[in-house]
């Protein structure tokens, strides 16, 4: 689960780590007034606005605009609420904007020899050694990924205790090899600390400031004045296991940011993923799932989704799964892949036959009409194809898949 | 003799009075497990369905029968404790069949469990000498024995020489005695269903199964594809190994390494997920490409450099098995 960025800001104010001045504007009548208030005594006001998506690349999309003035907020605002946000890492319709962020804007210390005093500090799980890490760069303010790609060395990693946590020395130690030096070195060295914490604390699996910065003498508001360490951007996603003891996460779920096939589909216990495909599946088991889309690609055909309906789906379940798939206009089929273990197939089977029965088409009729394979094996296989077989007036695209490879290659076939 | 677990080994069930717990227990009594008794905390005293004894803690458990296995159905909040009052109560074997447990909780208890065992650098060494840790989110493991019965209940099991804890169908699973090929293949994967598929396809291939341990989708868990591998090699009831991975972290490109050098034995392997969309988490939660390592394609060229016979479709684990064991 991912937060918009405002919420991430209270969330490191609340750990005790500085962030500039900010509100959260839902129109464009809240805006100047906003700028007013994240800009008081500045004496050149200064303030960044920002769309609040959960999508990168708002920078270039013209999503991030530096205003001086309480009119220009405005205009920015409106911008940003009235046109949908375009880059690579949207849909190609791009993604409508309801949360704008305006902040203080901060003026960011030079660094001797060349270049600003912007750093990167994260928290996430390394599995290969089943620790939290720390990750650190004196290149701050850019994509990550690319410092790893160009300047492997420029990214310090340490190991955080699992019991312990991080330790303030290390906190120090790290500081110093960023280049921290007096009041900076002791700040930064407690913000790792506090952002370790916190990681744990909330059950992150990534916890990002990028930039951490030093801010300059400018004056800026908000921080309280020149030489103090500050985040201005921050990146978390949760364990979504780990929601059941943070209700207030939780409630930060923004809705309009779910793809609403995957929320009802999580509501019923299915773990559902669109893709782009015509090949809609239905499969229990993650692996199968996925070894399901693999073998369908294998045969020339593309997977409209991914969908898991766990070991114990009941009845209603599948027929919710039926629904989901089907209200993906592309899906030319269906195919559905069960290996009874704890899910008995009789039970998929009864699923399948309620499904059809209450399916209603667009033109008002009731019934599949895509073709659809349904392969059945294992646990009570043989009352579950038998249900099967004696509901053939219900199901009249229905085909046996013998095997993987045949219901593979059947579906394939009958989409093509 | 198999990896783990044999008729032998004495079992209880954590979370027996669950829905879950309840219905599991009756499977694998019906398998044939040697199942003495279950854990619930508050319910000690009690008995279940079955008749078997209830304690509220498994050192009460471990003292009053023996106990050296245990099977996990407690929910994700309280599993990561169940597993180590399990580990702590000195039960050999911990298999956590429980999904949705937080990665936080894992990684505390991981490293207790890794301080309870001697863990050393050297992978040729098994890192598990005191307590092995099956899981979680995982379908469990099993040592195939003989048909004997009807599996229709405790006094009439499928077998009386095998042994099953968790959640898969045994009667997929074949003995070396009624294997027409008379060899066993060794599996060890992190998916579920996939697993049955595989077992399938080699009993279908007249291959019995040695041992089968599925160790779950999960980020951080208890053993992986190495431990496991390392067992089925020292096993001499093992003739061959099929592993079967998916994309997300590197175990599947160290075990790489580790095959290439330490493994005679014939091995063969699926990766599910070439065809998953990155960034995007594919059901477990461990399902997620991230670095260049993640991506199935990495792990193929990988095991494929090691000599792994590869499976290039999930319908071909079986025909990559005998290709592997030059059976085909």
């Amino acid at each position: 689960m991912k937060i918009h960025e405002y919420q991430a800001r209270d969330l490191l104010a609340q750990y005790g780590i500085p962030v500039p001045a900010g509100q959260m504007v839902t129109s464009v009548e809240q805006a100047a007034q906003a700028f007013k208030a994240v800009t008081a005594g500045m004496e050149a006001p200064l303030a960044v606005v920002k769309a609040q998506v959960h999508a990168g690349g708002r920078g270039k999309a013209g999503f991030v605009k530096l205003v001086k003035t309480p009119q220009d907020a405005e205009t920015a605002v409106r911008f940003m609420l009235t046109h949908r946000m375009v880059s690579p890492q949207t849909p190609p319709e791009g993604l409508e904007v309801t949360k704008v962020l305006i902040a203080a804007g901060v003026d960011i210390a030079d660094r001797a020899g060349g270049g600003k005093e912007e750093f990167y500090l994260a928290v996430t799980t390394d599995r290969r050694t089943r620790r939290n890490i720390l990750i650190a760069s004196r290149e701050g303010g850019v994509d990550i990924e690319h410092v790893a790609a160009t300047k492997p060395d420029a990214i310090i990693k340490e190991p955080i205790h699992p019991i312990a946590g991080l330790q303030a020395f290390q906190g120090r130690d790290i500081a110093a090899r960023l280049g921290f030096t007096g009041r900076g070195l002791s700040q930064a060295a407690d913000i790792m600390q506090r952002l370790a914490r916190l990681f744990v604390e909330k059950d992150c699996t990534l916890a990002e400031i990028n930039p951490l910065i030093i801010t300059s003498g400018g004056g800026a508001g908000g921080a309280g004045g020149a030489g103090v360490v500050t985040a201005i951007d921050a990146k978390f996603s949760f364990d979504e296991n780990g929601l059941f003891r943070h209700k207030d996460l939780a409630a930060l779920a923004d809705p309009a940011e779910q793809n609403a096939a995957e929320a009802r589909a999580h509501k019923f216990g299915l773990s559902y993923v669109a893709l782009d495909g015509n090949i809609g599946c239905l499969v229990n088991g993650a692996g199968l799932a996925m070894a399901t889309m693999d073998i369908i690609k294998l045969h020339g055909g593309e997977p409209a989704n991914f969908l898991d309906v766990g070991g114990s789906a009941t009845e209603e379940a599948v027929t919710e799964a039926f629904s989901i798939i089907l209200s993906d206009a592309r899906v030319k089929g269906v195919l559905v892949n069960i290996f009874g273990g704890i899910m008995r197939c009789d039970v998929i089977a009864q699923g399948i036959i309620n499904a059809a029965s209450n399916f209603k088409n667009a033109d008002g009729s009731t019934g599949f009409k895509v073709p659809l394979v349904v392969r059945l094996e294992g646990t009570n296989v043989d009352a579950g194809r038998k249900l099967l077989e004696q509901s053939r007036g219900k199901l009249p695209t229905l085909q046996a898949g013998a095997d993987l490879t045949d219901a593979a290659s059947k579906v394939c076939a009958a989409v093509n | 003799m198999a990896i783990l677990i044999t008729k032998d080994t004495r079992v209880i069930c954590q979370g027996i009075t669950g829905a879950f717990g309840a219905s599991h227990t009756r499977g694998c009594l019906h398998y044939g497990s040697q199942i003495v008794g279950g854990v619930t905390p508050g319910k000690g005293g009690t008995k279940d369905e079955n008749g078997l004894p209830i304690f509220d803690t498994v050192h009460q458990a471990v003292k009053a029968t023996g106990a050296n296995a245990t099977m996990i159905f407690v929910p994700p909040p309280f599993a990561g404790d169940a597993i180590l009052e399990a580990a702590c109560a000195g039960i050999k074997v911990v298999c956590a069949i429980t999904e949705g447990i937080p990665v936080q909780d894992m990684i505390t208890a991981r490293a207790q469990l890794d301080s309870l065992n001697t863990r050393s650098e050297d992978v040729s060494q098994n890192p598990w000498d005191k307590v092995v840790l099956i899981g979680p989110n995982c379908p469990g493991v099993i040592t195939p024995g003989p048909k004997t019965g009807g599996g229709t209940g405790p006094k009439d099991p499928y077998t009386n020489a095998g042994c099953k804890i968790g959640i898969m169908p045994g009667y997929i699973h074949t003995h070396i005695s009624e294997a027409k090929r008379g060899k066993s293949v060794g599996i060890v994967s992190r998916s579920g269903t996939l697993t049955y598929e595989a077992v399938w396809q080699t009993s279908r291939m007249g291959l019995a199964q040695s041992t089968c341990v599925g160790i779950g989708g999960d980020p951080v868990r208890g053993v992986n594809h190495i431990d496991v591998i390392r067992m089925l090699e020292a096993d001499p009831d093992t003739h061959a190994i099929l592993m079967i991975g998916e994309i997300g972290g590197s175990d599947e490109i160290e075990t790489a390494a580790y095959i290439k050098k330490h493994v005679k034995k014939p091995v063969a392997a699926f990766i599910a997920g070439r065809t998953a969309p990155p960034g995007r988490r594919m059901g477990h939660a461990g399902a997620i490409i991230g670095g260049a390592d993640d991506t199935a394609d990495a792990k193929i060229a990988a095991l494929k450099a090691a000599g792994v016979s590869m499976a290039m479709s999930p319908a071909d684990m079986g025909s990559a098995m005998l290709a592997a064991m030059k059976l085909s």
